[in-house]
């Protein structure tokens, strides 16, 4: 593997990114100051990382054509796939989980517990995307929008009105709802990428217009003081709180997972995926083009929604600056890891992407690097994500042995 | 009046700019049917490359001019360089894929320049010197127009002949239209597709190089984000003046810069931005095909 031609090839693709990297990375002057500062170890560090990732780069390749013939000839399952299908494996490890997931708040802090109940509004935000880019394939670049939707319904709703969470959870969905199909209704007959640049504009003009109309949003200093949610009307202490909003969350994603599961199997679902493969043909099946994907653009919303008036609630806090477009490319970022299409990627992208940051304080500078760097790599060497979803396919078993009857 | 001409003038000038991005924009997207979300990127990476080759001989004590033109030529080079590279990470491999994935791969690219430039020099804003020097002969009426100004109209003009001439008369700008109107047919008949691809994303990204060189001497200050709004707008341009056309490009830039600098004199200028949006969801609903871009419908 390691010839004389390789190792020409990564050395001049490391010398390529040495010239390429050179100002940027090297030198920084302040032109006030009147300074000059040279970082030469830099270089060798680019050149270095460089050499190496470049036989990185082309083992990938390799393997990826390899794997594509060989899954052709072979069309075995995914091991993940494998793993839920193997009952002695599954029923065990749902148990050993199941009790995992109950214990945790109790074994671990209450930071962990904060941590991993925003994992968990990732995991229910990153499913409603799901339905948008994974099985629809409407590349939503506005998804943070209807987020913004549900957080602020639910914090202006208790400012003006004093709505508790309860109340204030299906407002704040049906407003998400709404927003989606107004949103929706005029830009879906647009092509995929320009339906991708649209939603990115309308992602932008909310948190502007969050952002300059001080009298209704309170503008950047955005709004305090949002109440956690209610238990039968017992005041909580903050631990218990928090324990309660992650049970609250578990309870939410296990009702995304099975709503999302069904709505994958529905009819609806089907169109769905139908429309994502291929546009023509399914008009010409007699499928309402725009009532579908209307639908999986509103029921995404939704969630969005939901998610939002979570995150409020959790936060006690919101303000503008909490949803940019980059918030959007993170959610988009888990479902494209996860896998797109995929309940089982989106729930570990989402983990993973939220988690490991939290973990790895020291890379916390790196984390949007690292993010667009998965996201080119993942579309290069992966398209289908870490856990590709599998569509059901029927075998026609039997046929040898079962002479059919006339 | 003096205020309408002012906005006027502004608006020219911004218009002009933004025709220096939304040409890579529409050249690439002609030819390959990708939006090169990056490609506002490419224009902040030859800002800063000039501002450090700017900073270099300025502390040498070179002559502004000179300076001008080496800072612009490096940074033409580099932002081709990096135009190269990038499309061969993220987009060559993904040629046959569906577009959705070109497209993601294409923001996960951009995302990574910002936080690359970001990290390997700062998050602040930078002063960016005054490389352009002050015309004599525009001393009467500095108060309309600046000098910069100047420089920036004749720029944006030179370099759209130059690419109509690029495009129109030379044997690769044959080859471009080829590709551009049927891939595979080119193919057939022998144009070397991949370097036609490679050849669009050097000459766009140097003309958004150019750009970002000029708009960081007219207004003084760059950071890391400058690319992103200005890329997202010269898409704004592009899409409004028809995407895939050359002139409509530039009238689309044009039209959004006045309308744009006349919105914020006379109305508003908080919601610039939000100006700017609008005027992109309301071209795409109404008129996808822009002012001047030809309506295609879909082959099965």
């Amino acid at each position: 593997m390691f010839r004389f031609s390789e190792i020409k090839k990564s050395f001049l693709v490391a010398l390529w990114l040495m010239f390429l990297t050179f100002p940027i990375m090297v030198i920084r002057v302040n032109t006030i100051y009147k300074t000059i500062e040279w970082r030469w170890e830099r270089m060798f560090m680019v050149g270095i990382g460089a050499f190496f990732l470049s036989f990185l780069w082309r083992y990938l390749h390799k393997k990826k054509e390899a794997g594509e013939k060989k899954a052709e000839e072979a069309g075995t399952l995914p091991l993940a796939q494998r793993l839920i299908k193997n009952r002695q494996f599954s029923i065990p490890a749902a148990i050993g989980l199941g009790i995992f997931i109950i214990a945790f708040p109790f074994i671990f802090s209450m930071y962990q517990t904060n941590i991993m109940t925003t994992a968990l509004i990732y995991v229910v935000v990153g499913l409603g995307l799901n339905i948008v880019v994974g099985l629809a394939g409407l590349l939503d670049l506005g998804y943070v929008a209807f987020y913004a939707v549900g957080a602020y319904s639910y914090a202006l709703l208790n400012h003006h009105f004093g709505l508790g969470f309860w109340a204030a959870l299906p407002i704040g969905a049906t407003f998400a709802f709404l927003f989606g199909v107004i949103l929706g209704f005029p830009v879906l007959r647009l092509r995929g990428d320009y339906l991708a640049i649209v939603t990115l504009g309308f992602g932008e003009i909310i948190r502007l217009i969050l952002e300059n109309w001080n009298a209704f949003s309170f503008g950047p200093s955005g709004i305090a003081n949002i109440p956690r949610p209610g238990f039968f009307g017992m005041d909580l202490s903050l631990s218990q709180s928090i324990t309660y909003v992650y049970f609250l969350m578990i309870g939410m994603a296990i009702f995304t997972i099975f709503v999302v599961k069904r709505l994958q199997d529905s009819r609806l679902g089907r169109a769905w995926i139908a429309l994502r493969e291929d546009e023509v043909a399914c008009q010409a099946m007699g499928i309402d083009k725009t009532r579908t994907k209307l639908s999986a653009f509103a029921l995404g919303a939704t969630w969005a929604g939901i998610g939002g008036v979570v995150f409020a609630a959790k936060t006690t806090f919101i303000n503008p600056a909490s949803f940019t477009i980059w918030e959007s490319i993170i959610i988009l970022c888990i479902v494209v890891l996860g896998g797109m299409g995929s309940v089982l990627g989106v729930i570990f992208g989402a983990l993973v992407l939220i988690l490991l940051p939290e973990y790895l304080r020291a890379f916390s500078e790196y984390r949007m690097l690292i993010f667009g760097a998965t996201l080119v790599t993942m579309m290069v060497f992966r398209p289908g994500g870490i856990i590709t979803d599998v569509r059901k396919t029927y075998k026609f078993k039997g046929l040898k042995d079962k002479q059919p009857t006339v | 009046m003096d205020y309408f001409i002012e906005l006027f003038l502004g608006g020219l000038t911004r218009g002009s700019i933004y025709a220096l991005i939304a040409l890579g924009y529409t050249m690439v997207y002609g030819i390959i049917q990708l939006i090169n979300f990056a490609h506002g990127e490419i224009y902040m990476l030859g800002a800063f490359t000039a501002l450090i080759v700017a900073g270099i001989l300025t502390m040498l004590g070179w002559n502004q001019v000179a300076i001008l033109v080496i800072a612009s030529i490096v940074a033409v080079v580099y932002s081709a360089a990096y135009g190269f590279t990038i499309e061969k990470i993220a987009y060559k491999p993904l040629r046959q894929a569906p577009r959705l994935s070109a497209l993601i791969s294409a923001i996960g690219m951009s995302m990574f320049l910002q936080y690359y430039v970001l990290l390997a020099q700062t998050s602040n804003f930078l002063p960016f010197p005054n490389l352009i020097p002050d015309f004599k002969f525009l001393e009467p009426i500095e108060h309309i127009v600046r000098s910069s100004e100047i420089v920036i109209y004749a720029t944006t003009a030179i370099v759209m002949v130059l690419l109509t001439g690029l495009i129109k008369f030379t044997k690769i700008g044959k080859a471009m239209r080829a590709t551009a109107q049927d891939r595979d047919m080119a193919m057939l008949v022998g144009v070397d597709v991949n370097k036609v691809i490679s050849m669009t994303f050097i000459v766009g990204s140097a003309t958004a190089a150019l750009g970002g060189v000029l708009i960081a001497s007219h207004t003084g200050q760059i950071n890391y984000y400058i690319g992103f709004i200005a890329g997202i707008k010269a898409f704004v341009a592009a899409v409004l003046g028809g995407i895939g056309s050359m002139p409509g490009a530039v009238l689309g830039s044009l039209v959004l810069g006045m309308s744009e600098s006349f919105f914020t004199g006379y109305i508003s200028s908080d919601y610039e931005d939000v100006f700017a949006f609008l005027f992109l969801v309301f071209t795409l609903i109404f008129r996808p095909s822009g002012i001047l871009g030809r309506t295609d419908t879909d082959k099965v």
